[in-house]
């Protein structure tokens, strides 16, 4: 009975306990108040490092682009070797100076241009001259450039456009245009650091070596240049028929400017014109009557990369 | 001697008329063309002007017309088993020199 009423009895609200109940409430709040505290430090810390792991992973990916560009373009650049090796030889028995020769390759990196601007300089022509005949045997550039911008970040800033623009010859604008996504600025830039160097020392070593060799080898140098063309468009043709019949329309319309009559006038000054006109043309046919798929564009990046 | 004092302005002008070709599309021309049309015809580009400027060019790039189409051919057969570039190009070089010597020995 007694227990019964001491149950019931309603606690009692003594100052003692009342501190005591007070006290608790408030260090309950400090506790939670830390415990978020905790908390939060922990989730910025958790914060901080994805956003450190994030920019990681973003520069070695970029890195990676790099290192892959600098692997695809590798085999372009020992093949600029025995071109840039010819180049080097013909501008020294041309007269130039070896330095003046390198100097050419390195701001220029165009094959057919040089070989066209060495004849013109040798031969003294006028300034208007060479900057015409440059347009002309180098204007294929303009096209590549352009359809590498359908390849490109539309928001790329224009610094990396202006140096991404110096890399744009034959063979990397080729194995660029056939990357399976949009091209990056790293794995351009590293696409076209391994032909820069072989392209400069390859004239380097032509220039200084210009009589060393046998000059049967000498004159046969120049089909290296066509074959690396050959190389980098016959594997593709074998998947996809589409390209093998491009690259006859293509062969079939340079040979009519090369052997028809009247016609072949047009393929005078180093063949630029002809050149434009038998590219775009054939382009043009097969875009019009072949249908292209995004797969065989991917089929063939795979292809060439192999 | 042609040195860099006797035709600085010259090697000047190439240099300057190739990156304008070059950098002029680049600079100017930032958005992507959704025309079917004119995208096919930029796929079909790289292959037509390779092709365009190997052929027939190809086989006038060597000592004689022979071993043009001798090398010419080596490259085809080589290119069609995927060999690669660099291997492709020696490949030809090496035939248009043998059989430079070869047709020397008649």
């Amino acid at each position: 009975m007694l227990e019964i009423v001491k149950r019931h009895k309603k606690p009692t609200s003594s100052r003692k306990h009342r501190r005591k109940v007070t006290m608790r409430a408030i260090r309950w709040k400090q506790d939670s108040f830390n415990r978020n505290l905790k908390k939060q430090v922990r989730d910025l810390a958790v914060v901080r490092h994805l956003t450190r792991y994030n920019a990681m992973k973003r520069k070695a990916s970029q890195s990676n682009e790099f290192v892959r560009g600098l692997m695809t373009g590798k085999s372009i650049g020992l093949g600029y070797v025995p071109v840039s090796f010819t180049f080097g030889l013909v501008a020294v028995q041309m007269g130039f100076d070896p330095w003046v020769a390198v100097f050419i390759s390195l701001t220029n990196l165009a094959s057919a241009g040089q070989f066209a601007g060495i004849r013109m300089i040798s031969g003294g022509a006028a300034a208007i001259e060479l900057a015409m005949t440059t347009i002309v045997v180098n204007i294929r550039y303009f096209l590549m450039s352009l359809s590498l911008t359908q390849k490109i970040d539309t928001k790329m800033p224009i610094w990396k456009r202006c140096i991404m623009a110096f890399g744009v010859t034959d063979e990397i604008f080729a194995l660029a245009a056939m990357e399976k996504k949009d091209v990056s600025f790293p794995f351009f830039g590293g696409l076209m650091t391994c032909p820069i160097v072989g392209w400069t020392l390859g004239t380097f070593l032509g220039a200084f070596a210009a009589g060393l060799m046998p000059p049967m080898v000498q004159a046969c140098m120049g089909i290296a240049l066509y074959c690396m063309f050959i190389a980098i468009i016959i594997p593709p043709s074998r998947t996809n028929k589409d390209i093998t019949y491009a690259i006859l329309i293509a062969s079939a319309l340079s040979c009519l400017f090369k052997y028809v009559p009247f016609i072949n006038k047009i393929s005078q000054n180093g063949g630029g014109w002809s050149l434009i006109v038998s590219a775009i043309g054939a382009a043009a046919i097969c875009a019009t009557f072949f249908k292209t798929k995004e797969q065989t564009e991917t089929e063939t990046g795979k292809e060439v990369l192999q | 001697m042609i040195t860099f004092t006797s035709a600085g302005i010259m090697l000047a002008v190439m240099a300057l008329t190739t990156y304008c070709i070059r950098v002029t599309p680049m600079a100017l021309f930032h958005r992507k063309l959704e025309n079917q049309w004119f995208k096919d015809f930029m796929f079909y580009i790289p292959f037509c002007v390779l092709a365009a400027m190997t052929f027939p060019d190809v086989l006038y790039s060597t000592k004689s017309l022979t071993s043009g189409i001798v090398a010419t051919a080596v490259a085809l057969i080589m290119s069609w088993r995927r060999r690669d570039l660099l291997v492709v190009a020696i490949g030809a070089v090496l035939a248009a020199v043998l059989t430079e010597y070869f047709l020397m020995l008649f």
